[in-house]
């Protein structure tokens, strides 16, 4: 097929940067090497829209081992030991086919993790849907609940922790982000950077097939009503497979054999390749003809741009190749040796003893567009004046029912019941916590993890938002006992082409920027996931952050369940009774506008540490922090969760109960504080300047203040925990 | 006591059925599917996970696989065979144990914490177990356990169904019963009641940090009836 500027097109490249290839090349691309391009210029692959801002994030902390640019980030959690981490987007395949797009997702991230040598030891998720009442909702859900579950069950990692939401705004673009942590010993970290010449280059796991082509382009674009049509990217993914690949890739990484190692997720081979030499700033030449294939006659073009699952390029050291075919024999995976590095700071590519292609890496890497989109600033909405009198005719017990059985708010478990949270033997806190925990195998130290997100906020003023989504994940850390770390986050946002949303993205990385340096909890590694939009409508802005913290005694782990009839219950933090974007302003006064609470990061982070203070010294038995739905939700989940009740006392100065019990402020926590702890509580919460409330004592089986509320927890807990069965059963 | 556990490829929970059963003093080691023989051992283990992918059946690739003769020939001289989850699976699937394992009547895979009765202490595993209602857990997609009725009375006559769903004051009905399995049935013994097979995982219950501890009650219990 002859290349013109119309195949250009058809392969997304947009007509200037079909014009810049032909200039750099001198030439005009043949359609193979045309396809290479398109693989490597995309945004998914490139970041082209979104590189600029990007370099704003702050990536550096004592901790850091490895910054964003490699297969995931990385962190020193002392004593040898390292956690490999990252999160990613696999929004456009799973809404096109969501039990496989969900599941190669989490494949996907799995072998980025155990790609640096990493035994992934926890998976976590965040999954965005559009509104329960949409036609594709249930089955969407369905299929990405049994996707994400059929991979990690079968390889083998708990998945302890994760969030849903339903917005309308994923009606036509739900979002799947997919996380793993990884262990590793900080001194057997293995990169994707290629070194020394004439090393064997090595292709492992399962074989090529026709899946996938053009995958990184469909990610890259937006949908309309042919989407259907576009099954075929779709990869299929085969957690057996993977699960094999882990046991041998770790078995090969138990010695020196590997110089490098790449995964080959989006863009498959091409983009693998690519990087490897373009880090080592080498050459690499590739024979295709050596490739395993799956299908007959595969194309060089077909080859390249494969996205088949469960696949590993690997450079290796000289005279390894037999020892290491060993090891892949044992396993049952396909090893061949399918190329070289070479000088050349090319891409060279063989097929049938005929070079098929031959570019040089840095036009494909370095010299990929990168764009300074036009963007716009979103304005702090202005604050809602609410009429309080209307607030009477609702009664506080309706309203909180209301709100614990929202789609939002109540319980998952029928999600996480079908992830197994347990396999390894180290999972010490399961999904529907503050965070998931998971010991580090044959220590005292625990690793607590957490996926966060507030596309609400984000929608309403992204630069508050961006930074309120880091404080929660903090916050959610600080309360399971764990020291935070650092942060993975995923960018899910519509189409960068527009100015409303590029703005988005601009103030989201600006807030999460501003939020992690201050609470010095760096960004380690993520990705940038554009055009979730659908005939034009694209999704309110959802970045999601994965956080990561440390407990080095797992003893001293905190649960939110209330554990101690007669252990008193305060509210750490200060309350103002911010009602616009809550879940109480839209639930029972329908209320969407107004500006998200406001961030104060002294607060979070002072507030922060003397959780922690508290609980180093043992002095608090449980601990929730208080976000969607406010003190009175947050309160709930801690009865319902240890099945007690609370007598809240008559508070003296409230201005306005509702602002008190459903107001979204921000750093605030609820603790349970034995009697005897309470005057050393009181001492340090003094120490460090912390406002508190006492809020009552924890007493029978129900919730009483006043004469307002007289609710028994089961009643509550039928309310909160059933919703998305019956949902889903209906 | 020595114990081997076998490791299928798609194994997963090899390495904490290897703690679990070195935490409580067994000398273990773990076993190839390649491997021609067995070392010698007191008690074999087929671990939990999906071995050979599940592809075709549940635990049917395994049942054909090189070491299996060697875990069929120890059970037939009387030794001790326990199959957790994909290991009960595969036990089926060999035929040392009767019946099989459909998928979930939710059709949904399940993990979770479930209370089990002990039906019968007169064997090797049970015997003088100071509880007869355990928590433990479960996690899998084909646990419905179903013979014939035959095999059912079979089963019920010669005592050999081991463990039963229950409440957590031992009541047996439809609610305590996870996955559909006929009368409840977790776990069952073959004829001779030295070959176990079960749903329930005991080796993820092993200290009270994890979902609960009454796991190390059952490891304990088999090196006690040992001595």
């Amino acid at each position: 097929m002859e290349v013109t500027e119309a195949v250009a097109i058809d392969h997304g490249l947009k007509k200037e940067e079909f014009s810049k290839i032909c200039e750099l090349l001198k030439r005009t691309p043949n359609l193979t090497e045309l396809a290479i391009f398109s693989a490597m210029w995309n945004e998914h692959c490139s970041y082209k829209s979104s590189r600029k801002h990007l370099k704003k994030m702050h990536t550096k902390g004592k901790q850091v081992i490895q910054g964003p640019g490699e297969n995931a980030g990385v962190i020193d959690i002392g004593d040898d030991d390292a956690i490999v981490f990252k999160i990613e987007s696999h929004n456009h395949p799973s809404f096109i086919e969501p039990y496989q797009g969900a599941a190669t997702g989490v494949g996907g991230i799995m072998r980025d993790v155990f790609t640096m040598g990493a035994r992934p030891i926890a998976n976590l998720n965040s999954i965005h849907f559009g509104s329960p009442q949409h036609k594709k909702t249930r089955n969407l859900l369905r299929g990405v609940v049994k996707g994400i579950g059929g991979y990690g069950n079968c390889i083998g990692v708990p998945t302890i922790a994760g969030q849903t939401t339903f917005d309308e705004s994923y009606n036509g673009n739900i979002l799947v982000n997919a996380m793993t942590l990884g262990l590793v010993n900080k001194n057997k970290i293995f990169y994707s950077k290629a070194a020394g010449l004439d090393k064997p280059v090595i292709y492992v796991g399962s074989k090529t097939g026709r899946d996938g082509i053009h995958g990184a382009s469909m990610a890259s674009a937006t949908f309309d009503d042919k989407i259907e049509e576009k099954k075929p990217t779709v990869q299929v993914g085969d957690p057996f497979t993977e699960k094999l690949l882990l046991e041998a890739c770790l078995e090969l990484m138990a010695d020196n054999s590997i110089i490098a190692i790449q995964d080959m997720g989006a863009a498959g081979l091409t983009s693998s390749s690519v990087e490897m030499a373009s880090k080592g700033n080498l050459g690499i030449e590739l024979n295709l003809s050596e490739v395993p294939c799956r299908e007959e006659k595969m194309t060089p073009y077909e080859i390249m741009l494969s996205e088949s699952q469960e696949r590993m390029l690997i450079v290796l050291e000289k005279g390894k190749e037999e020892h290491a075919k060993k090891i892949f024999d044992k396993w049952n995976l396909d090893f061949a040796v399918i190329g070289r590095t070479t000088n050349s700071k090319k891409i060279e590519l063989i097929f049938d003893n005929k070079k098929v292609a031959e570019i040089p890496i840095d036009l494909l890497a370095e010299n990929a567009p990168v764009y300074d989109r036009p963007w716009k600033k979103t304005k702090l909405p202005q604050k809602l004046k609410f009429d309080k009198d209307e607030f009477k005719s609702l009664k506080l017990s309706d309203c909180l029912k209301r709100i614990l059985s929202n789609s939002n708010i109540s319980d998952k478990k029928w999600i996480w019941d079908q992830y197994d949270h347990t396999v390894m033997g180290d999972t010490i806190q399961k999904p529907g916590g503050d965070a998931g925990v998971v010991r580090v195998h044959g220590t005292n130290k625990a690793v607590a993890a957490s996926v966060d997100s507030s596309a609400l906020y984000c929608f309403s003023h992204p630069l508050t938002g961006g930074k309120q989504i880091v404080c929660e994940s903090y916050r959610n850390l600080i309360s399971v006992g764990a020291k935070p770390i650092a942060i993975t986050n995923c960018l899910n946002f519509g189409n960068p082409e527009k100015e409303k949303n590029m703005g988005e993205f601009v103030e989201c990385v600006e807030g999460i920027s501003e939020a992690s340096k201050y609470l010095d909890f760096p960004v380690v590694s993520g990705n940038v996931s554009f055009y979730n939009e659908t005939k034009d409508k694209g999704i309110k802005p959802t970045p999601t952050i994965g956080g990561v913290g440390l407990i080095p005694d797992y003893k001293q782990m905190l649960t939110m369940d209330f554990k101690t009839e007669g252990n008193l219950v305060y509210v750490i933090g200060k309350t103002d009774g911010h009602l616009d974007q809550s879940i109480f302003a839209r639930e029972l006064l329908n209320e969407k506008k107004g500006p998200p609470p406001t961030v104060n990061l002294f607060n979070e982070k002072n507030i922060g540490e003397t959780l922690l203070d508290l609980s180093r010294k043992n002095l608090i038995v449980s601990c929730h922090d208080v976000s969607l739905g406010g003190i009175l939700t947050a309160v709930s989940k801690m009865c319902i969760k240890g099945k007690k009740g609370i007598k809240i006392n008559s508070l003296k100065g409230l201005t306005n109960k509702y602002e008190y019990f459903f107001g979204e402020d921000q750093a605030r926590y609820i603790v349970e504080i034995p009697r005897a702890s309470l005057k050393k509580v009181i001492e340090i919460l003094n120490k460090y300047s912390v406002h508190f409330d006492d809020l009552g004592v924890i007493d029978g089986n129900s919730i009483k203040y006043n004469d307002d509320i007289n609710l028994p927890i089961e009643e509550l807990a039928d309310a909160h925990k059933y919703w998305l069965k019956k949902y889903m059963d209906s | 006591m020595k114990s081997s556990v076998i490791i299928f490829p798609g194994s997963n929970c090899d390495r904490d059925m290897d703690v679990a059963l070195k935490k409580f003093g067994f000398k273990n080691q773990m076993v190839w599917h390649n491997d021609q023989s067995i070392p010698k051992s007191d008690l074999i283990v087929l671990p939990g996970g999906f071995s050979y992918g599940d592809y075709l059946r549940c635990g049917s690739i395994a049942s054909k696989s090189k070491i299996i003769k060697s875990v069929i020939d120890f059970a037939n001289s009387g030794g001790l065979v326990l199959g957790i989850c994909n290991g009960f699976q595969i036990l089926t699937e060999t035929g040392l144990l009767n019946g099989i394992l459909q998928q979930n009547k939710f059709l949904n895979f399940i993990c979770s914490n479930v209370f089990v009765k002990v039906k019968d202490k007169q064997n090797k595993y049970f015997k003088d177990l100071k509880k007869d209602v355990l928590e433990l857990h479960i996690a899998h997609n084909e646990g419905n356990y179903f013979c014939s009725n035959d095999e059912l009375k079979s089963l019920e006559d010669n005592n050999q169904i081991a463990v039963t769903y229950c409440g957590e004051d031992g009541s047996e009905n439809e609610t305590t019963n996870p996955n559909g399995a006929i009368k409840n049935i977790a776990g069952i013994f073959n004829n001779n009641k030295n070959v176990l097979g079960m749903m329930p995982h005991p080796e993820r219950m092993i200290d009270k940090y994890l979902s609960g501890e009454d796991g190390s009650l059952f490891f304990k219990n088999i090196l006690d009836n040992f001595k």
